[in-house]
């Protein structure tokens, strides 16, 4: 007895069906990143790429590579904290060339304020001024700002 | 070995899925950077903030962020006396320039740096159709610019608002915990420039890392915490009333 009479149209829509499944992984593997789904739903190469980025700012410890007398300076200081690109802004292309990069000279009157300016929501005991204080006279006159404490000359 | 036309058919595209994985490397950035051994977070000291904006700036320059966009910004609060749902909030420039005087002279005054929370159980990469966006293995909420539609799910999602999208590429824009400088050995360009340490990165997964010692030791809190998001941006010294 034969159970299947005429088995040639299934063998033809198993066929149909094989080479839809071909034609759709071929599709997918063109499309679809290899790195995608390495660690997740996403492409991991992008972790790579962003981690490739430039850096702009060089570090402190970059900075003190060469100016370690600067260094000596603000280590007895208050502003020992303070980082050499917080004030002088992001120098990593003089880090990577000091010859031709020269770091802008800056202005006292414009970055002292910005940290000491006088506000209420300052934390208590952060030093603050106000115009009164200096009476317009440059803050580098009185303080220098690797050491900003107030030097011989300055009380005189 | 013989082989028939349809073997060979169905071999074929197997193959160049196989060769096509194979050929695909990863690029290596930062060669000795580990993945599995990081699990970044960062420590926010509210006491320690002095509102100078110097984070922003280094934040705008050190990823080229357009003005008027914020990885990173800070607020200033005025909580009058208990009324602690209604804070006056401001934030001129995202602080980037500084905060002006003010005119209060009473009442409770801080300044609340914000940035990208890195969350573990974060709501905006749940929410990408294309998967743009993801929790990279070592705990950064980071965006694919190229596979990102610019669709701005994410932007909705996120319950802190620090997404926006980059008008420059069309793509969704945050902040990657400056992926290209902790992957170096780096600091983040936010903590690096900070006068007073009120930032601090930190590896959680790093037993020595100083971070385990300040969290045992201080009453610490995250942003929205009834949003159970899994915030890494710790706050110490964090107000009630800051949102």
């Amino acid at each position: 007895m034969q159970v299947f009479r005429d088995a040639g149209h299934l063998f033809r829509v198993a066929a149909v069906f094989l080479a839809g499944l071909v034609l759709f992984l071929v599709v997918r593997g063109c499309l679809v990143p290899p790195s995608f789904g390495r660690y997740g739903h996403y492409r991991a190469n992008a972790i790579t790429e962003i981690a490739a980025l430039p850096v702009n700012y060089a570090g402190h410890r970059a900075c003190e590579d060469c100016h370690s007398d600067v260094q000596d300076v603000k280590s007895k200081g208050v502003h020992k904290p303070v980082a050499c690109e917080s004030c002088h802004g992001p120098l990593s292309a003089h880090a990577s060339d000091p010859a031709s990069v020269t770091p802008a000279k800056l202005d006292t009157a414009i970055l002292c304020v910005r940290c000491h300016q006088q506000n209420i929501a300052k934390p208590n005991g952060f030093p603050q001024v106000n115009a009164e204080h200096s009476g317009g006279v440059a803050c580098d006159s009185c303080h220098q700002p690797h050491n900003p404490a107030m030097t011989a000359e300055a009380t005189k | 070995m013989s082989m028939t036309r349809r073997q060979l058919l169905l071999l074929l595209p197997a193959a160049a899925v196989a060769w096509d994985y194979l050929l695909a490397g990863t690029p290596e950035a930062a060669p000795n950077y580990n993945l599995a051994g990081h699990w970044w977070a960062m420590l926010i000291d509210i006491n320690k903030c002095i509102g100078c904006g110097s984070c922003v700036r280094a934040c705008q320059l050190e990823n080229k962020v357009p003005d008027g966009y914020y990885r990173t910004w800070v607020e200033r609060y005025h909580i009058a006396d208990w009324e602690m749902q209604y804070p006056k909030v401001d934030s001129p420039n995202g602080g980037k320039d500084g905060f002006p005087a003010g005119k209060e002279t009473v009442g409770k005054n801080f300044f609340v740096p914000k940035l990208c929370n890195h969350c573990a159980e974060s709501p905006c990469t749940q929410v990408c159709p294309v998967g743009a966006t993801f929790i990279s293995p070592d705990g950064v909420v980071l965006v694919d610019q190229e596979y990102c539609l610019g669709c701005r799910y994410c932007v909705q999602a996120c319950p802190y608002g620090c997404r926006f999208i980059n008008p420059q590429t069309n793509t969704a824009n945050k902040c990657t915990l400056c992926y290209h400088r902790i992957t170096k050995g780096l600091t983040t360009a936010c903590c690096e420039v900070c006068p007073t340490g009120a930032r601090q990165l930190a590896n959680l997964k790093d037993p020595n890392d100083p971070i385990h010692a300040f969290l045992h030791t201080h009453s610490v809190q995250v942003l929205k915490p009834q949003m159970a998001t899994g915030s890494k941006c710790f706050y110490n010294g964090l107000d009630g009333a800051v949102r």
